[in-house]
């Protein structure tokens, strides 16, 4: 195998484990939509890193987290609800990117690899960033697993518990802004979301408590990384979609299993 | 009795919420030990003065004082179960402390749910749900215990069990116990004192009395022919000082 399909199977795999823990809080806490708008905001990341002469994922991990302290705040108002909020900033920041980058005359930008990944040309010193971001994001995770668990299932419960709500609500907000700017690489800021909440539906049926959902959602990303990567080689597909169609394939398969239903 | 410091004490307590006033000069206080029982209509403002008991919501004016070290077991209306979540009973009662193997069965002994231990939550039934959330505030070691509508969908005679229980915990642990309920006959036997609240303070007192005043019986359209028509009972009518039932002028 060449050294850049190495590279893209090491970083691919690495995003996958990020994904697994933060993919299923994604999913039981509903937050798709706000995973995918964090993503959208992305493309205004990479506009400020090429303005501003800094790596776009740089620029991307800027935006991700401005937007969700903005959300944080914005959400405390009670006019709109976070849904419309979500989309108004999703594809407002979206076109504010897209728009950037047309200002940007100097530069050529490829825009279908910042929309839907370019995984085949991670460097090594992007692997460098994508396992060292990724174990910190892990590692803050596990420090948060229990007080993001209790608030999940009841916020005010956990709040009347002693959880510290606002505050571990506000870190994962932030964890899942940095494993954007780490995955983008990967499967583009389009298809984020699908990387983080599809093997984690598809552990569902699989898992009897959280934490074994977390890893199998880990187990079943890597997976679809390699299917994706070995079907583009095989077909000549785009790699971050072939990732994506991988994952989903895995998730159909998970429902015929026979022995996911019983063990619900 | 009077000597007894107070374990909670809620002071002239306002709150606003958008421009419906929710609790207009609330106060209360209550002992060790004591129970004591909000009833209300929907709306009353009976969930938020528990949320502002708690902590969960800033009044307005008025200030809420509680014992130093008091600890607080709270048992919230409804647990909105997650399908995606897979958790177990044991999982939950653990979530943010943590307890031996020994001590969950213990408490759950206690509420009368020991058969569901290792259950999955999704699978309880209502009643089920009800006594392992219980359990859960019961695992604190709580000196008041807030409930939050502790028999919401249970069926009747599961209802009087649950009160029941609850009378027997209060015995044994001689922890306080502030509950929400809209039924004043229900909580009867197990409540001390009863609050009856539309927003302000309608009444309050023993359960006894509380179930004479009038300021009760009007609230909740009592005292208009048939007996008994406090349940499931809906306020759309008006009453005059006698009690009558008013037609309403247009139909809706």
């Amino acid at each position: 195998m060449d050294d850049f399909l190495w590279r893209a199977l090491i970083g691919g795999i690495g995003v996958a484990l990020i994904s697994g823990p933060l993919g299923a809080f994604i999913v039981w806490r509903r937050m798709a939509y706000f995973g995918d708008s964090l993503a959208h905001s992305g493309l205004m990341g990479v506009a400020l890193g090429l303005l501003l002469g800094l790596d776009a994922g740089l620029g991307v991990l800027i935006v991700c987290i401005a937007l969700a302290l903005v959300l944080v705040l914005l959400q405390r108002q009670r006019q709109l609800a976070t849904d419309t909020l979500l989309g108004m900033l999703s594809h407002t920041t979206l076109s504010l990117g897209l728009v950037a980058l047309a200002f940007i005359e100097t530069v050529r930008v490829d825009l279908v690899s910042y929309l839907f990944g370019d995984i085949l040309s991670i460097t090594p010193s992007e692997l460098y960033w994508i396992w060292g971001g990724g174990l910190l994001v892990l590692g803050l995770m596990a420090w948060l697993w229990r007080p993001l668990l209790a608030l999940t299932v009841h916020e005010d419960m956990a709040r009347v518990e002693g959880v510290p709500v606002f505050w571990v609500r506000l870190g994962f907000m932030l964890l899942i802004a940095v494993v954007i700017a780490l995955a983008m690489k990967i499967v583009g800021i389009l298809l984020i979301t699908s990387l983080l909440i599809i093997p984690a539906a598809a552990a569902r049926c699989f898992a009897r408590n959280p934490e074994q959902m977390a890893v199998l959602a880990s187990g079943l990303g890597c997976c679809a990384v390699a299917l994706g990567l070995w079907g583009s080689m095989q077909w000549d597909t785009p790699s971050g979609p072939s990732v994506v169609v991988a994952a989903a394939g895995l998730f159909i398969l998970s429902q015929v299993w026979p022995q996911a239903r019983r063990s619900r | 009795m009077m000597a007894t410091e107070a374990l909670l004490a809620v002071e002239r307590v306002h709150l606003t919420l958008g421009r419906h006033p929710v609790l207009q000069d609330v106060s209360l206080q209550l002992k060790p030990g004591e129970v004591l029982t909000l009833i209300g209509l929907n709306g009353s403002g009976k969930t938020t003065l528990l949320r502002v008991i708690l902590g969960l919501v800033a009044p307005d004016r008025g200030q809420v004082r509680l014992r130093p070290g008091t600890r607080i077991g709270y048992m919230p209306q409804k647990l909105p179960i997650e399908e995606t979540l897979p958790l177990s009973v044991a999982r939950f009662l653990t979530l943010s402390q943590r307890a031996t193997r020994a001590q969950l069965r213990h408490v759950l002994v206690e509420t009368g749910a020991l058969a569901v231990l290792d259950s999955p939550l999704a699978a309880l039934s209502g009643g089920e749900l009800q006594r392992v959330l219980l359990a859960k505030a019961l695992l604190r070691e709580p000196d008041l215990l807030v409930l939050d509508e502790p028999v919401q969908s249970v069926d009747v005679a599961g209802q009087f069990e649950l009160y029941d229980l609850l009378g027997r915990i209060r015995q044994r642990r001689g922890c306080a116990i502030l509950m929400v309920s809209h039924d004043l006959h229900l909580v009867m036997p197990t409540t001390d004192w009863v609050i009856c609240m539309n927003q302000h303070i309608c009444c309050a007192g023993p359960p006894e009395i509380v179930s004479q005043h009038p300021a009760y019986r009007q609230l909740f359209g009592i005292d208009h022919g048939r007996v008994a028509v406090y349940h499931h009972h809906h306020h759309d009518h008006k009453h005059d000082t006698h009690g009558q039932v008013v037609k309403p002028e247009e139909p809706h």
